[in-house]
């Protein structure tokens, strides 16, 4: 891990409101976890940047560092840290990730 | 209530857990066999696991903390051993 890579997620984080780092693409998730989150934002339909982290080594290991959290994917919302797949799921279900996206007054994709 | 599971891997993950977290209900759910061919498949078995956990340690913590909390535990075995780990965890007030 280098601080290059440690920049790279610090500035991706800030200058997208919604930003999935994940495997793969949302066309082409390569992990049953990421390919969850993406339909989760996806059904929200919500305007959202992704980083796949298979691309950059340095952000792959960085990441877990950024945020102290071991796994991907992880989802931030200006710049706020929401959690993974499982937090993403259960936010959702109990209808607590729209509230979120609402308030934190994120456009929906066209 | 605990579930004792078979494997080494499953096994490892719930003594570790009971200790860090003294549990009221945990169960270790071993997911491998429906990854088999995946990427991340492990030819050993035990790389796939879903844990379901009740404890009072969670009690006023939010969804990233207890998670922090169980990863904290089982650090070394998700660098090394463990493929994906989906993690359920509740406060006794919750369940």
């Amino acid at each position: 891990m280098t601080d290059d890579a440690l920049a790279r997620i610090d500035a991706a984080v800030k200058s997208n409101d919604v930003l999935l780092f994940m495997k793969g693409t949302p066309l082409f998730p390569q992990c049953g976890f990421s390919s969850r989150a993406v339909a989760i934002l996806d059904h929200l339909g919500v305007e959202y940047a992704t980083v796949d982290v298979l691309q950059d080594q340095g952000v792959r290991q960085g990441i877990k560092a950024y945020s102290d959290w071991p796994t991907i994917p992880q989802l931030y919302v200006k710049g706020e840290f929401i959690g993974g797949s499982d937090i993403m799921m259960e936010m959702y279900e109990a209808g607590e990730l729209a509230t979120l996206f609402d308030q934190a007054g994120i456009s929906k994709a066209a | 209530m605990t579930d004792y599971p078979t494997g080494p891997v499953a096994a490892e993950i719930t003594r570790r857990l009971t200790s860090a977290l003294a549990p009221s209900h945990l169960a270790v759910i071993d997911d491998s066999a429906m990854h088999r061919g995946h990427a991340g498949h492990d030819a050993r078995g035990e790389s796939h696991f879903t844990v379901e956990i009740v404890s009072a340690a969670f009690e006023g913590k939010n969804r990233v903390a207890r998670q922090r909390a169980v990863n904290a535990a089982l650090a070394d075995l998700l660098a090394e051993r463990i493929h994906a780990l989906a993690i359920k965890a509740k406060a006794p007030s919750e369940d």
